[in-house]
Parts: structure tokens; sequence; C-alpha cells
């Protein structure tokens, strides 16, 4: 998939250390509207740290962000949410004391006229969205605390999708779910990809990404190794880049590339 | 065969109450707060009448003797709850947000001594003695005071990254260090008769019958109000309704808990002493019945309850309070979805100054003095009440009512036990024991729920 138009996040020579040791190390990598680009590597290789960088959840220390084109000021998760990011974490997702409403709607809560929390009008939408994500979903009145990993799960990507996003981030959206919930978030990445939201995945599953993705970018040590269609590589030269940085013919290489 | 028996009798029973508690949507926690305040309470009231007349069951001689159940013991134990009970409002939601506020009772007593010092030394011969703006400015200053201390608190565990423990630890010893460098250990005598209506001590400060009735027949309407905007709101966004008999039984249950503290605290009358001085100083002449005013509700405890329903507000209704729980659940996943973490801790530190400070006028006003001894080591009275009241340290859970549940069973304990005339030092251990065995027993049940 070639596309000349301007991506809709372009992310440039992003670097970020934590103590001298460079988690990210002048990564580049972009997305467009209605594509989902994958992002792949060992665990500490700096996928999750760059799109946290991208989230407001890291400041970086060199490098640039640019929306649509223009430069982009993220400083906190609250500027990434104001540019339309929405982030769907793998671990650190929901505030368990309280329900599935008050976290789909935490930061963003609904107000009264008096500016009071209006919790019924909240868990109305939040019954709503939740009936379009998992219909068999019923505890609305519990502390999260008390769902399980595949519920727990649908609230975060309730909360991720019931604001209108452009840009998605899901940082290992199905590592706590079962088969038939993993298929069901599957279908919803196409269905948003088909409502043009761009969508980073960061995955450890290659037949996932395989399978969803549109372009796969693979990190190591911090560095990008190259970026390419999924349709020009196979699993094994992905495979390849991964664990030996090798940089297949279908991929542009990056700075981590093996020489 | 008997056995089994009642082991079924046992779980038809519990079956019935676990309908119930579900209908009413009542929480067990509560219900066993005020099941143990009850029972300290009627232990309490038969045990003094035991060490003075000896056993018995008769309840007309307990009627007459007894000492703990009575309106004006109850009414004072009211009184005594607020200052406690005030702070420990705020303690809740500071404990909830994972921090500590060890600093609270040295607040109190720094706050407490600037604002006696600055009536007696600075208000009054300024503007004259009872000067009606004296009580005003002191106010202002004491929440000002509050408002700041708080603050500073909040900014060095919020931007400096200071845990909050070590923070109030040091500020616990500035503040009762600042307390006597103000004082210099002196007590200062507050005269203001305005300022001493906040504590509840003159006449003025009592509501008396009618406009106590008032009082309780509104709060029995707000209670109704209530159940039927909640049923209301439930209806409109169809959700699953309370059983109507639950609705009734809470609005019944509510409504006789406000009613029953109307005629406690209506039934004590005034002290016959007090009655004559203020006949005398008002012109009024005194029937040979005596005058039979009655007290009524105290000022402080209408400021405690209208601090109680405020910080409930806020707790429940607002982005703040609701933000002070999330961050309690999981600071990552608050800051994550955008709630500026900090802020909300920052404030949350200064509501809490702000909270000591109205502690720090209905104390000091109510010993109509401010010395720097005042309040010192209340912070952890304050605490004690928070987790007997269900508050988990490790936080994320706790609420306002079972704060203020957990004060006045605290304060039952200390007054019951000075009634009973029992030594200071076994005061302080059983106060210890039961603080630990509260928690013992929170724990054992959250796990076996779990």
């Amino acid at each position: 998939m070639t596309n000349t138009a301007t991506p809709l996040v372009d992310l440039k020579e992003i670097s970020i250390a934590f103590g001298g040791i460079k988690a990210v190390d002048r990564a580049s990598i972009d997305l467009h509207a209605g594509e989902v680009v994958a992002l792949l590597g060992h665990n500490g290789a700096g996928k999750s740290t760059l799109i946290k960088i991208l989230s407001g959840a890291y400041k970086r220390d060199g490098g640039q962000i640019l929306i649509e084109g223009q430069e982009a000021k993220i400083d906190n998760p609250r500027d990434a949410k104001a540019y339309g990011i929405e982030t769907i974490y793998q671990t650190l997702g929901l505030a368990d004391n309280v329900d599935a409403a008050s976290n789909l709607f935490l930061g963003r809560e609904l107000l009264t006229r008096w500016g009071t929390l209006d919790d019924a009008a909240m868990e109305s939408q939040a019954r709503k969205v939740m009936g379009r994500l998992n219909p068999n979903f019923r505890r609305f009145k519990e502390p999260v605390k008390a769902l399980s990993g595949g519920q727990r799960q649908s609230v975060a990507i309730a909360r991720a999708i019931h604001f209108n996003a452009r840009i998605l981030i899901m940082d290992e959206p199905t590592a706590a779910l079962g088969p038939q919930e993993t298929a069901q978030v599957g279908e919803l990445i196409k269905q948003l990809k088909a409502e043009g939201i761009g969508i980073f995945l960061i995955s450890h599953d290659i037949h996932d990404v395989f399978d969803l993705a549109d372009r796969v970018s693979v990190m190591k040590n911090g560095q990008v190794v190259g970026t390419g269609p999924v349709s020009a590589m196979t699993k094994d030269e992905v495979l390849g880049m991964i664990i030996l940085g090798k940089c297949p013919p279908g991929a542009t290489p990056g700075p981590g590339a093996m020489q | 065969m008997t056995s089994v028996t009642a082991a079924q009798g046992g779980q038809a029973a519990e079956g019935a109450l676990q309908r119930f508690l579900r209908a009413t949507e009542i929480d067990t926690r509560m219900l066993g707060m005020v099941g143990a305040l009850v029972l300290i309470w009627i232990g309490m009231d038969l045990f003094g009448v035991w060490k003075d007349v000896g056993f018995t069951l008769n309840p007309v001689i307990i009627y007459q003797n007894d000492t703990f159940l009575t309106a004006r013991n109850l009414w004072t134990l009211l009184v005594q709850t607020t200052v406690i009970g005030v702070m420990a409002t705020g303690m809740v939601m500071i404990i909830v947000m994972r921090n500590i506020d060890l600093s609270a009772g040295s607040m109190l007593s720094f706050v407490g001594v600037v604002t006696g010092y600055a009536q007696a030394y600075w208000l009054g011969p300024m503007l004259g003695t009872n000067h009606p703006m004296i009580w005003i400015i002191a106010v202002v200053i004491a929440l000002g005071m509050g408002a700041l201390l708080g603050a500073l608190n909040g900014f060095l565990v919020a931007y400096a990254g200071i845990p909050a423990f070590i923070v109030t630890l040091g500020g616990m010893l500035v503040y009762s260090g600042s307390a006597w460098w103000v004082i210099r250990g002196e007590t200062v005598g507050l005269e203001d008769s305005r300022f001493a209506v906040i504590g509840g001590n003159p006449p003025e400060s009592w509501l008396g019958a009618s406009a106590s009735w008032a009082l309780g027949l509104l709060a029995c309407a707000a209670i109704i109000w209530g159940l039927i905007a909640n049923r209301g709101q439930r209806a409109r966004f169809n959700f699953p309704q309370r059983p109507m008999w639950a609705e009734f039984f809470l609005g019944i249950v509510g409504c006789a808990v406000t009613i029953g503290t109307v005629l406690v605290v209506n039934a004590y009358e005034w002290p016959p002493k007090v009655a004559e001085n203020y006949a005398n100083d008002h012109n009024i002449p005194i029937p040979p019945g005596g005058l039979g005013y009655v007290h009524g509700f105290a000022v402080p405890v209408l400021i405690a309850l209208a601090v109680a329903i405020t910080m409930t507000f806020i707790a429940t209704r607002t982005r703040f309070g609701r933000y002070v729980y999330a961050i309690g659940g999981n600071p990552e996943a608050a800051e994550l979805a955008g709630v500026n973490t900090r802020k909300i801790t920052m404030m949350m530190f200064s509501l809490m100054g702000v909270l000591t400070a109205i502690a720090a006028c209905i104390a000091t006003s109510r010993l109509e003095a401010a010395t720097n001894s005042i309040g010192q080591f209340s912070e952890l009275y304050v605490i004690a009440a928070a987790v007997i009241g269900g508050t988990a340290l490790a936080g994320g859970v706790g609420t306002i009512y079972g704060a203020l549940l957990g004060a006045l069973v605290l304060q039952s304990l200390q007054s019951g036990m000075t009634l009973l005339n029992i030594d200071s030092a076994v005061k302080d251990l059983v106060v210890g024991t039961v603080l630990v065995f509260a928690v013992w027993i929170d724990q054992t049940y959250r796990r076996r729920k779990a």
C-alpha cells in the first residue's frame, strides 16, 4: 500500500532515554487514516515506550510529532486526547475500585446542568456502547475489579472508541482474552479501520498482525529495523527482522537494520 | 439432626438477610458499624448502672440510674464528636487517594493559636472587645491558613514528589513548633461572644426546641425527596428500581433516626444555673417550674452536619471526588485517562487544611481558649476514625458517613469510659485494641467476601 497523502501521524526521529539507556533511538514511523500499522519487536525493544510518547505518558527527549502535517505539542495524556489520540493499554488501563461507566468517562465525565456528575446519563451511554462491544456485559454497578479479563478489556476498548478517536493505539489488546473475544477484537479493528480511524497495533502475535495490519514496523534495541507493507513480506522475513534485525527487500530499512 | 436443622435455619435466615440487603442496597459494613455502636452504647449504659447499684436487669432501676444513654450525655457526645468528625471526612479522601496526613492535629493547634492570638492581641484591641467583625475575621484567617498550609503539604507531595507520610510527619513537627513559637506555651482566653457560638457553649449556640424540630422535619423531607428523585432518575434511564417496600423501609428508618435525634437533643434541658443567668441577663421572669428551655441542636453539630453533607456531595457528585477515588484505585490509569493527578492531590490536601481549620475554630471556641496543646496528636484519632469507618489504607475505598460513624464509635468509647471513671491509661489501651480489632474484623470479612 503506497500512500502519498499527508500521514495522519508522523513520528520523526523520536528519542527518549532512561538513566543513560536509550529506550527509543531516532525512531520514525507514520500512520495514515484508515490504516493499521503493526509495531513488532521483542520485549524491551522500545515499541511500548515509543507509543507512550505519542499517547503523552512519556515526554520525549528529541524528535517531532506531526499530526496531519502540523507539529503537535504532546506533553501529557490530556494533550494527546485533544488531538483525538486514544490508547488501550496492556496493563495500566482501569481504576479498579470504580464501576465501568466511571472508568469509561474517566477524565471526561458527563455533567448535569448544575455541574455535578450525571451518573445516570453516563451509565446509560455506557450500556449503549458496551451493548455494541460485548452484548453479554451486565455488571454495570460493580467495581471493575470484579470483572473478568475480557470484560475489563471491553471496558478499556469502549473508553477508547466512545470519544470519536481519530488515532487509536492498541497495546497488546488481546493479551488477556480468550479466542472468541480475540476474534471480536479483530472484527472491531476492521470496523474501526473502515470508519477511517488510524490504528497502531502493538502485538506479539504475528498471525494477528498478518490478519489485521496493512504495514509492519519492527523495532529492536530502541531502533526501527524496517517498515513495509504486509503484502510484500513473509512471516519468516518479519521474524528475521524481529530476531536478527535483518531487513528484507520488501521493507524500507531504518537505522536499526543490520548492515 | 438438631445441628443440621440449625444450620439450615441459619442459611435460610442468611438468605433472607442478603435479599433484604440487596433490595435496600444497604452496605453490610455500615450495618456492622451501627451494630457495634448500639452495643457500645447499651454496654456503657448498663455497666454504669451496675457499677453504681449492682447487677440488675430491672428497666425502671436502669432508667433511673443510667448516665450514658441520657439526653445530656448523647447531646454532649454529638458535640464532642464534631472536631474529630470534621477532620475525618477529609482524612477519608486523603487515605482513599493513597496518601496520609499526619500533620492534621498540629495544624489544628497552629491554626487555633494564630486565630486565638489574633483575636486577643490584634482584633480585640484594634476593633474593641466584642466587635461584630472579630469572629468573621478570625474564621477567615483560620480558613485561609488551613487552605494555605494544606496546599503547601499538597504541593510538596504532588509536585516535589516527597511521600505524604514524610511531608506530613515533618509538617506535624513544624506546625506544632510553630504553634509553640506563636504562643510560647501561654493559654489565651477567648472572650468574643460570637466566636463562642461556634463551639456550642453559650445558650446562643443552642437551637432550641422549635428550630430543632423544623430542621429535623426539613431533613425528613430531604430524605423522602432524595428517594423519590432517585426513583425518577432510575425510571428516566430504565434502570432496575428498588422494590417499593425497600423504599418505604429506607424512608421510615431515615426519618425515624432523624426524629429520634431531635427528640434526644430536645430532651436535654438547660442546666438551672445557666437558665437563671440567662433569665437575669435578658430580664425574663422565671416561672415557678423553671424556664423549661431545652438545648436542641448545637451549632458545632450543625457545622459538622453541613461539612458531612458537603463532603459527601464532593466525594460522590463532583469530578474532583470521582478523580480522588480513581487516583486511589489506580494512579497511573487516572493520569493516563487525562486526570491531572498532581493538581487533584494538591487540592485535596488544601481541602483537608480547610477542614482542619474548621475543626480548629470549633475546638478553640469550645475550650474558650487557644493553647498549643489543643489538637496535638488528634490526627491519630482522625485516622483511626477513618479506618474504623472502613477506609482501606491501601487506597481506593472509603466513605464519608463511615468515617463519621467511626468517629462516633471512638468518641462513644472515650466518653463512656470517662463516665465510668476508667483510668486514662486503660482508656488508651481499650481504644488502641478496638482499632486493631476493627481492622482485623474488616480484613477477615473482605477476604471471605473476595
